[in-house]
């Protein structure tokens, strides 16, 4: 398999660096990097980390560009098993970064919640949608991926666009695997579509779930981002849906259908053996963390009354 | 009257389905079959996945019906818990 850091990839310019992934030769992971200088989503680094477990070699070319000592401090050489050359003091990340991290336990996630909030020094009002983002994000893998290397993360703050940029990684069965249990999803974008649906899951056919899934937890993150006028991206198999920024004029409007909110899609990417989620949030947002639940409790009984609608049966005039 | 105190087992953000899961099983469903009331104390707790309270609530209103609704009472939820509360258990009446 083979990677490149571009010069620049994030949420709303990622589609080039993902076409760029090489699947070819699976037991092996060849990185390069642009040579002047590399900047990127956190959801680049995981996915490159997330590749690099559980294969038999990973290289990484020489880094020149000047922005090389990004990636030593989020740990990614570390999870490459290569030497960077770069012997870097590293900084306290408070306040700054979270840098990679595997999550393989329920535990493991409640711990690293409870660590992380301090690291990011959030005001009281984004800490809940943070906490709430990670918490569901990294429980659908541990529940749903079967990864046997959990879930792969990290963080940015952005200092400029005063927001977060967050990336969860999985190399695990893909969303397709898991809906078409209960489900019956022809693609990858249709099963990406429908795990973004209020109500349904992989789990049962049945309208409230199981005792232990709603299918609610992308519903709500796809909202929050919806709500905060964010990027939030979602890529398995060989489909990406992209939930693009919001005119801020607009008012709000929560969909049930994601494909009915303002998006990009596409299902002729590299396969993605697993499930890759990008997700950016704005701290401009002033949008409190309950107005949003309003929304999204109306938007859940409407779908919910839609549903059962469709399963009515119909008079037949003859 | 039984009183679970939640701060206790899931600490301020109640995020964990494992522990939701087990307060329910251990301690939510045997005082609802000794025909028990129950209060759901969420003193100290700032905040709660939907995940959370699914997996706390959503099985007990399946076996026992909306009416349960009568014998398990939220107690101290801030303004999120209890918005989330309430989306799970419409969700639930709805389905």
């Amino acid at each position: 398999m083979r990677m490149h850091l571009p010069n620049s990839a994030f949420l709303g310019n990622i589609d080039p660096f993902l076409r760029t992934f090489d699947r070819s030769n699976p037991d092996v992971l060849e990185v390069s990097a642009n040579k002047r200088w590399i900047s990127v989503h956190p959801v680049v680094i995981s996915m490159i980390a997330a590749l690099s477990l559980g294969i038999r070699r990973s290289s990484c070319e020489k880094l020149e560009a000047k922005s090389k000592h990004y990636f030593e401090r989020m740990g990614l050489f570390k999870f490459l098993k290569v030497d960077s050359g770069m012997g870097i003091t590293e900084h306290e990340p408070a306040g700054r970064f979270i840098p990679l991290t595997q999550i393989k336990t329920s535990d493991e996630l409640t711990k690293f919640i409870k660590d992380m909030i301090p690291l990011l020094h959030l005001s009281p009002n984004h800490v809940e949608p943070i906490g709430y983002i990670v918490s569901e994000l990294v429980r659908n893998v541990l529940e749903h991926s079967s990864s046997k290397q959990g879930a792969i993360l990290c963080a940015q703050f952005y200092k400029k666009s005063n927001t977060i940029r967050l990336g969860i990684v999985d190399c695990g069965v893909g969303i397709k695997k898991t809906i078409n249990v209960s489900h019956r999803a022809k693609t990858d974008l249709e099963a990406i579509r429908l795990a973004l649906i209020p109500g349904i899951t992989g789990t049962t056919k049945k309208e409230g779930g199981t005792e232990l899934n709603a299918g609610a937890g992308l519903f709500f993150i796809k909202s929050i981002a919806e709500v905060n006028r964010d990027f939030f991206v979602v890529y398995s198999g060989n489909a990406v849906y992209k939930l693009l920024k919001r005119d801020l004029a607009r008012t709000i409007k929560l969909h049930a259908d994601p494909f009915k909110d303002r998006h990009s899609k596409g299902e002729d990417y590299p396969y993605w053996q697993g499930t890759t989620i990008g997700i950016d949030m704005s701290l401009d947002t002033k949008e409190e963390f309950t107005s949003l639940l309003d929304l999204i409790r109306d938007t859940y009984s409407q779908a919910i009354k839609e549903r059962k609608k469709q399963r009515y049966k119909r008079a037949r005039f003859i | 009257m039984k009183k679970i105190r939640l701060f206790r087992v899931v600490g301020s953000f109640a995020e964990n389905k494992d522990l939701a899961r087990d307060i329910r099983i251990k301690r939510i469903v045997p005082a609802l079959e000794n025909n028990e009331k129950i209060i759901l104390d969420f003193t100290g707790v700032d905040s709660a996945t939907q995940s959370f309270i699914h997996a706390l609530i959503s099985e007990i209103m399946r076996r026992w019906g909306d009416d349960v609704l009568d014998n398990v009472y939220f107690e101290n939820c801030n303004e999120t818990i209890q918005k989330i509360i309430n989306i799970v258990v419409e969700y639930m009446q709805e389905a």
